[in-house]
C-alpha cells in the first residue's frame, strides 16, 4: 500500500516527460511568435507570408534563410543585415529580442506590395514598439523583400581632444570627529508641476533643476491626497527623468498614477530627493533638427537627431521631452529610447510620439538626453 | 534598569520609618563629575549601602559612624543620584552630579557648500562636553570666527544656553574656502564651508559659422559678484532656424561653455543656464 503513491508519481512523471518530448517538437515551430500570427511556410506564395517568413527567421536568428527571402536587388549584405537586427556597439538593440510582430498590407499589386509591420521588442527597459514599412516584389513565383541600404555609421580614425571633467566623491573615515567632514546633499528644486488626467490615469509632470555646483542623482516622488487628507497613491518618476543632473541642468519628470482620476484628488504632495554622486561632464550629446511632424500613421511625432560630440561611444541614449503650451506650462512629458548606439562624432535619428489630445496645444518643447555607456557609472 | 532600581530604592526608603533614625546621612547637594565624595554617617553597627545613579548601581556593606567613600569613577555621569543606607531602618539622600569643566566640544556647521551673497546662509552650533562626555550646562563663552582667505568676515562671542551656543550669518562675497573656528578657553575646532559662485549673471555668447554648422561659445561665465562659475555647470544653447530647432547642453570647461550646432539657414541662438537666460545671437545663412 505504501508503495502505491511513489510508484504512481514515478509513472506520472515518466508519462509527462514522454508527452513533453512530443509536444515540445510541435511547439518549436511557433517559439517567439506573438499570437501565433506567423508560422513559417516553406513556400511564400503571397507577400504577407513572405514577410512573415523573413521576420520569423529573424526571430530565430536563422540568418541564411532570412537572407534568402531578401531580394537580390536589395542594397544590403549579410553583415549589415545581421547588425541591423541584432544591434552592435552595446546598443539597446543588442540586448533586445524581437518578441512578435503584426503586419498590415498597405498596397498590393500582382508584382509588388507595401506592408506595414508593428515590431514588438523585448528590451531591458521594457517592451518597445517599432513601426516599419517593407516593400516586397514578386521574383518568379515567390515574393521577396526589398531592403533599403542600411546606413552603418562609419567613423574615421581620428583623435578627439577632451578636457576631462568629472566629480569624484571622497568619503570620510569612521574615525572622523563628529560633524567635521560633512558634505551636504545637492540642492535641487522643482521649478514646475502640472497634474492632468490621461487615458491611462492621472499624470503629474514638470521640471526640476539642480541649483547646486555638484552633480546630483535625483528622484521625484508624488503622493496624491484625497479630501480627507489620506494618501491615495504614492509613485515615483522611475525612468521618466534624467536622474543624473549636472550643475544648473534641468530635467523633465513624469509620474504616472494608473487607473486614478484627478477628480478624487484634493492635493498632490511632491518630494524631490537628491544624492551626491560621482559624475562626468562628458559625453556631450547635441539634439539637432528638432521638429514636430506627422508620421506615416498620422500621429504627431517630435523628430530629431542625436549628435554625439564626444570621442566615446554612447551605448544607450534616452530622450526625455517636456512639451509646453503657449503659457510656457509643461503640458506633457514623453520619452523614448534610441536602439542604436551613438558612435563618436556621429548622429542617430530619434522620434518621440505626442498624444493626440496634447499635440494641438504644443507651442514649444525642451529635449534632454540621458545616456548610458558600458563600463562607466 | 537604573529607573527600576531608583523606584525600588525610593519605595524602600519611603517604607522605612525615618522617625526612628539611629543613623543620619548628610549628602552634598551638588558634586562635580569625577570628584571623590565622602558621606558621613552616624550610629553604630553594620548597614547596607546602596548607590543608584545614571549608569551606576552598587550595594555594599558599611559601618555606621564611619564615612562612606564614593570613588570619582562612580560619579562620571552627570545627573541625579540616590544613596540609601539600611540597617534596622533605612535612610536616604539625593545629590546631583554636574558636568566638570569643558574638555572638548562638538561643533557643527551648516551647510558645507553655500552660494556667495546669501543672507543667513551659514550657521554653526557648539556643544561643550567635559572629559566624561557630559554636556556642560553651566554657561560658558564660545567664540566664533569666520575668515575667507586671510580676511575676517565675522566674529562673535556667545554664551551657551542649555549647553549650546550658536550663530547664523550671511555668506561672503568671494568664492573659496570659508574657515569657521569655534574656541572655548584653550579648546578650538575648525570647520570649512565651500563658498561657491551664485547663478550666472550677464550670460553672453558669441558665435561663428563653421563648415558643419555654427560654433557658439559663452564669454567667461561669472556670477553677479564676479566669481567664476564652476566648471561643469551646464549651459543650454538653443538654435532656431526656419526648419527646426537644435539644442546642446554643454558643460563649462575652463570658464567657457562651447557647442557646435548643425544649422545651415539663418539661425537665432539663445543661451540659458538653469533658470537664467542670456543674450540672443543671430547668425546668417550659410553662403
Amino acid at each position: 500500500m505504501k508503495f502505491i503513491l511513489p510508484i504512481s508519481l514515478v509513472v506520472a512523471t515518466a508519462a509527462l516527460m514522454v508527452l513533453g518530448l512530443f509536444i515540445g517538437g510541435q511547439a518549436r515551430g511557433t517559439v517567439g511568435i506573438a499570437a501565433g500570427s506567423a508560422v513559417y511556410t516553406p513556400k511564400a506564395d503571397n507577400a504577407e507570408q513572405a514577410l512573415k517568413n523573413l521576420l520569423a527567421d529573424v526571430q530565430r536568428r536563422n540568418w541564411d534563410r532570412a537572407l534568402a527571402a531578401v531580394s537580390k536587388s536589395s542594397a544590403t549584405d549579410k553583415e549589415s543585415f545581421i547588425q541591423e537586427w541584432t544591434g552592435s556597439n552595446g546598443s539597446l538593440r543588442s540586448f533586445s529580442a524581437l518578441e512578435g510582430f503584426e503586419s498590415r498590407p498597405l498596397h498590393i499589386t500582382p508584382d509588388e506590395a507595401q506592408i506595414r509591420v508593428r515590431l514588438h521588442w523585448a528590451t531591458p527597459v521594457g517592451p518597445l514598439e517599432d513601426v516599419r514599412d517593407f516593400r516586397l516584389i514578386r521574383e518568379g513565383d515567390v515574393w521577396k523583400t526589398v531592403l533599403p541600404k542600411i546606413q552603418v555609421p562609419n567613423v574615421p580614425a581620428q583623435v578627439i581632444p577632451v578636457t576631462y571633467l568629472r566629480w569624484d566623491l571622497v568619503s570620510g573615515g569612521a574615525a572622523d570627529e563628529w560633524g567635521s567632514r560633512n558634505v551636504d546633499a545637492p540642492h535641487v528644486r522643482i521649478i514646475s508641476m502640472n497634474a492632468v488626467d490621461s487615458a491611462e490615469g492621472a499624470v503629474v509632470m514638470g521640471e526640476i533643476v539642480n541649483e547646486d555646483t555638484v552633480p546630483a542623482f535625483v528622484n521625484v516622488n508624488a503622493t496624491l491626497v484625497d479630501s480627507a487628507g489620506s494618501a491615495i497613491d504614492d509613485e515615483t518618476s522611475f525612468d521618466k527623468i534624467n536622474h543624473v543632473l549636472l550643475p544648473k541642468q534641468v530635467s523633465p519628470y513624469r509620474i504616472d498614477f494608473p487607473n486614478i482620476s484627478l477628480k478624487n484628488v484634493k492635493s498632490v504632495r511632491m518630494d524631490e530627493k537628491a544624492t551626491l554622486v560621482p559624475a562626468s561632464a562628458d559625453p556631450v550629446i547635441g539634439v539637432m533638427n528638432q521638429k514636430i511632424e506627422s508620421d506615416v500613421q498620422g500621429k504627431s511625432v517630435l523628430h530629431g537627431d542625436l549628435f554625439n560630440q564626444s570621442g566615446q561611444t554612447v551605448n544607450i541614449s534616452h530622450v526625455i521631452v517636456s512639451f509646453y503650451d503657449n503659457n510656457a506650462k509643461v503640458i506633457w512629458v514623453a520619452d523614448g529610447y534610441e536602439d542604436h548606439a551613438l558612435l563618436p562624432q556621429s548622429s542617430e535619428p530619434f522620434a518621440v510620439e505626442i498624444p493626440k489630445s496634447v499635440a494641438p496645444k504644443v507651442q514649444n518643447f525642451h529635449v534632454v538626453v540621458d545616456q548610458y555607456s558600458l563600463g562607466r557609472s | 534598569m537604573h529607573r527600576v532600581l531608583l523606584i525600588c530604592a525610593v519605595l524602600c526608603s519611603a517604607a522605612c520609618p525615618l522617625a526612628a533614625v539611629a543613623q543620619d546621612l548628610r549628602v552634598p547637594a551638588s558634586v562635580t563629575a569625577g570628584d571623590d565624595v565622602t558621606i558621613p554617617t552616624t550610629g553604630s553597627g553594620k548597614a547596607t549601602f546602596y548607590l543608584v545613579g545614571p549608569g551606576v548601581s552598587r550595594k555594599s556593606e558599611v559601618s555606621l559612624g564611619e564615612e562612606i567613600r564614593l570613588q570619582g569613577q562612580e560619579l562620571w555621569n552627570a545627573g541625579d543620584y540616590l544613596v540609601l543606607v539600611c540597617s534596622d531602618i533605612c535612610n536616604s539622600g539625593t545629590f546631583y552630579v554636574t558636568a566638570a569643566k569643558p574638555a572638548s566640544f562638538a561643533f557643527l556647521v551648516h551647510p558645507s557648500r553655500v552660494p556667495v551673497g546669501q543672507s543667513d546662509a551659514v550657521s554653526g552650533v557648539a556643544f561643550p562636553f567635559d572629559q566624561f562626555r557630559n554636556l556642560v550646562l553651566t554657561p560658558v563663552t564660545v567664540s566664533f570666527q569666520l575668515t575667507a582667505g586671510n580676511k575676517p568676515l565675522f566674529s562673535k562671542q556667545v554664551r551657551t544656553e542649555n549647553g549650546a551656543a550658536w550663530f547664523r550669518t550671511a555668506s561672503g562675497k568671494s568664492a573659496g574656502l570659508l574657515q569657521v573656528v569655534a574656541s572655548l578657553d584653550d579648546l578650538s575646532a575648525k570647520r570649512a564651508v565651500q563658498q561657491v559662485a551664485s547663478d550666472p549673471c550677464n550670460l553672453r555668447i558669441t558665435g561663428q559659422r563653421i563648415p558643419i554648422g555654427v560654433l557658439v561659445q559663452t564669454e567667461p561665465v561669472h556670477d553677479c559678484a564676479g566669481n567664476v562659475v564652476p566648471d561643469g555647470t551646464i549651459v543650454t544653447f538653443s538654435a532656431t532656424e526656419a526648419n527646426g530647432k537644435s539644442t546642446v547642453d554643454a558643460p563649462i570647461k575652463q570658464g567657457i561653455a562651447r557647442a557646435q550646432i548643425e544649422a545651415t539657414g539663418a539661425t537665432v541662438v539663445s543661451v540659458a543656464s538653469g533658470v537664467v537666460m542670456g543674450n540672443e545671437l543671430r547668425i546668417g545663412a550659410k553662403p
